[in-house]
């Protein structure tokens, strides 16, 4: 167990920066995920970390050790691959041993430490079987072993789970959880699944393009996104995105036309936006209510889709052609071809001005 | 009988025909030679196809002479020694070209397919020159040498090929757990490879144990003799005797252990030909 401390990191193959500045605080026994769109650097930012890259520049500490030049057996870190990676000829057994076998371990301590990972993954029965024998579920659970036997003071985790079918994934998603909590180790996880992420993670980073987006807990990245794409990356089904534009503006909030809905009054202050001001709002599916349509804002519902506990409802803007969502409980009363207003929960609307930046809350209006 | 039958009938009947005739055309050869090493020299220009008797005077005779018998060492010695280089130059190389990257990879990698494409007469004076030089004339390790020369580009090329196939993360898997890049090679693909390795070992093998230019060019007496050489050299009583049986004799025996070699490894010479054609 250990913390890890990122400081200004950067990474560049040939010309391209693949790693911008990144700064990241990771306290020990936390449980980290690193999540973003493919290319978004994520993988690469933790390969840094395990050393299987080189640092461009920048600082990388492990406890309070820099290890920015010391190879990856030295790191004391842990990794697990998205392909396993297991070695085909050898057993569930050598494969957990293979690492402490290296570092000249005592054969009792591996035995010892094999036997009490292998529990603890419930592997014993499988110790002597090769991997060609094992499902993809007990593949995983091996290359978890692995990655433990040497009790490295960091686990890492390479997309872990999309090699799995969907059930498997939910399952394995869950031991993962477990095991964290029963462990407390350090856990650094890289996905392009936001729900992974969410249900896991203590603290996720959102990564776009080589640069952090926004760091925190899962509540806080659902609640109160920073930037317009963590807003759209976290949550399913996507939030909605409304062309807006700034009315009036005072201390204790905004007043702002949105494109279909109208004029509302909102808690977050207006900043440096004047009246005329473009912006985006933003609001979740689940924070909308809709009534039946009066005067010019209407859409129209293009599509209902019943989930059983739950209804998703299509509707279709008037001018614009990005559907929006509407998230409410089973039963619905409305049907495909009805035209709705819709209305927001003002406590729940986000803005973003033209570079994608939420707009602070009035403290006055600050949701704990 | 109808029509239909006749047709699938003759059908049968012409393939194997064909594949008796494609047996004979490779076997025969082989199976006279075996034949005649069986006869006593008197019969030995009588056309028989089958034996009447055995008879192993051909055999006594070459083995009796203690030349054939340091021959067939020195094929052994030759050619055991090429394989176990080639591989192990062959495995290193292909793990710095197929997993290293380096500026200059696919130039160093198309150089080393040049180099295999001079036929030996065009380098023989010039490697002469080199064996002498090196003070290893009439020694069997002028020809290990020389033999590694023409194998290595072949065994680098088919195990670089391989190396590649393996999965990068396999190799990361390998760093993670703190091994170095040879203990990566020997522990962790070595094992994967040995299709590969006997693909190209025996063919390494076979081209040492058969090769004569080189034998007959680099060697003078009868002690540093390879096998092909030293049949090439068995003679008769007089000038004006060619002595057959005792050189099928001695073609027999030499042949026997490459065919029981390609028989071990046949299974693992077509999976490590194929290796990677599909995905398994």
């Amino acid at each position: 167990m250990a913390s890890v401390k990122l400081d200004k990191l950067n990474k560049v193959f040939g010309h391209d920066r693949i790693i911008t500045d990144v700064d990241l605080d990771i306290g020990s026994g936390e449980f980290v995920v690193f999540v973003g769109p493919s290319g978004c650097g994520k993988s690469t930012l933790l390969r840094l970390i395990a050393g299987l890259e080189s640092i461009t520049d920048g600082e990388l500490r492990i406890g309070e050790q820099v290890v920015n030049d010391l190879p990856p057996r030295e790191r004391g870190v842990g990794m697990v691959f998205q392909s396993y990676a297991l070695y085909p000829h050898m057993t569930v057994y050598e494969n957990m041993a293979f690492g402490l076998k290296l570092a000249k371990t005592a054969n009792e301590t591996i035995e010892e430490r094999v036997m009490a990972t292998a529990r603890i993954l419930q592997l014993e029965e499988l110790l002597h079987r090769k991997p060609k024998e094992l499902s993809g579920g007990q593949r995983q659970r091996v290359a978890m072993g692995r990655a433990m036997a040497r009790e490295p003071r960091i686990l890492l985790f390479d997309e872990p789970l999309s090699n799995l079918d969907a059930s498997l994934r939910v399952q394995m998603r869950n031991e993962i959880a477990r095991l964290h909590q029963r462990l407390g180790s350090t856990v650094i996880y890289v996905t392009h699944d936001q729900v992974e992420a969410m249900t896991l993670a203590d603290k996720i980073v959102v990564l776009n393009a080589g640069q952090v987006e926004q760091v925190g807990t899962p509540q806080e990245l659902y609640q109160r996104p920073l930037t317009r794409f963590v807003a759209g990356f976290i949550g399913s089904p996507t939030m909605n995105f409304l062309p807006a534009e700034m009315v009036a503006g005072t201390a204790e909030g905004c007043h702002v036309r949105a494109s279909g809905i109208g004029e509302l009054a909102l808690p977050q202050e207006p900043g440096r936006h004047d009246t005329g001001d473009a912006l985006t709002l933003g609001v979740r599916p689940e924070h909308l209510s809709l009534a039946p349509a009066s005067g010019d804002n209407s859409f129209e519902i293009v599509n209902v889709e019943y989930l059983g506990n739950e209804v998703y409802v299509y509707l279709e803007p008037k001018d614009g052609d990005t559907l929006l969502i509407h998230r409410s409980e089973a039963p619905s009363r409305w049907q495909t071809g009805e035209r709705v207003a819709l209305v927001p929960d003002p406590e729940h609307v986000h803005l973003f001005d033209g570079r994608g930046r939420a707009l602070a809350v009035a403290s006055a209006h600050a949701v704990a | 009988m109808t029509a239909r039958e006749f047709k699938k009938l003759t059908l049968r009947l012409g393939f194997w025909l064909l594949i008796v005739l494609v047996l004979i055309y490779a076997i025969f050869p082989f199976y006279y030679a075996v034949i005649t090493s069986l006869k006593p020299s008197s019969e030995l220009f009588t056309v028989n196809f089958w034996l009447d008797s055995l008879d192993f005077s051909n055999y006594v005779a070459i083995f009796s002479q203690g030349s054939f018998v340091r021959a067939i060492f020195n094929s052994i010695l030759v050619s055991f020694s090429v394989v176990a280089i080639a591989l192990l130059l062959g495995i290193t190389a292909s793990y710095a070209l197929g997993r290293v990257r380096f500026r200059g990879r696919t130039t160093v990698m198309l150089v080393i397919l040049g180099v295999s494409m001079f036929p030996q007469v065009a380098v023989l004076s010039g490697l002469f020159e080199v064996i002498r030089g090196l003070g290893l004339y009439n020694n069997p390790a002028g020809l290990i040498l020389s033999y590694t020369i023409f194998t290595l580009p072949f065994t680098v090329w088919v195990l670089t090929t391989f190396m590649k196939q393996l999965p990068q993360e396999l190799e990361e898997a390998a760093i993670m757990d703190g091994a170095t890049p040879w203990v990566t090679i020997t522990r962790v693909f070595l094992p994967l490879m040995w299709p590969a390795m006997a693909t190209t070992g025996l063919l390494a093998f076979i081209a040492a144990w058969n090769e004569f230019l080189f034998a007959l060019t680099f060697t003078l007496s009868d002690s540093q003799r390879t096998v092909p050489v030293a049949i090439a050299l068995i003679s008769g009583g007089s000038q004006h005797e060619l002595p057959w049986g005792p050189i099928m004799a001695a073609s027999v025996t030499v042949t026997v252990p490459l065919v029981v070699l390609v028989m071990i490894f046949q299974k693992r010479i077509v999976s490590g030909l194929t290796a990677g054609a599909v995905k398994g």
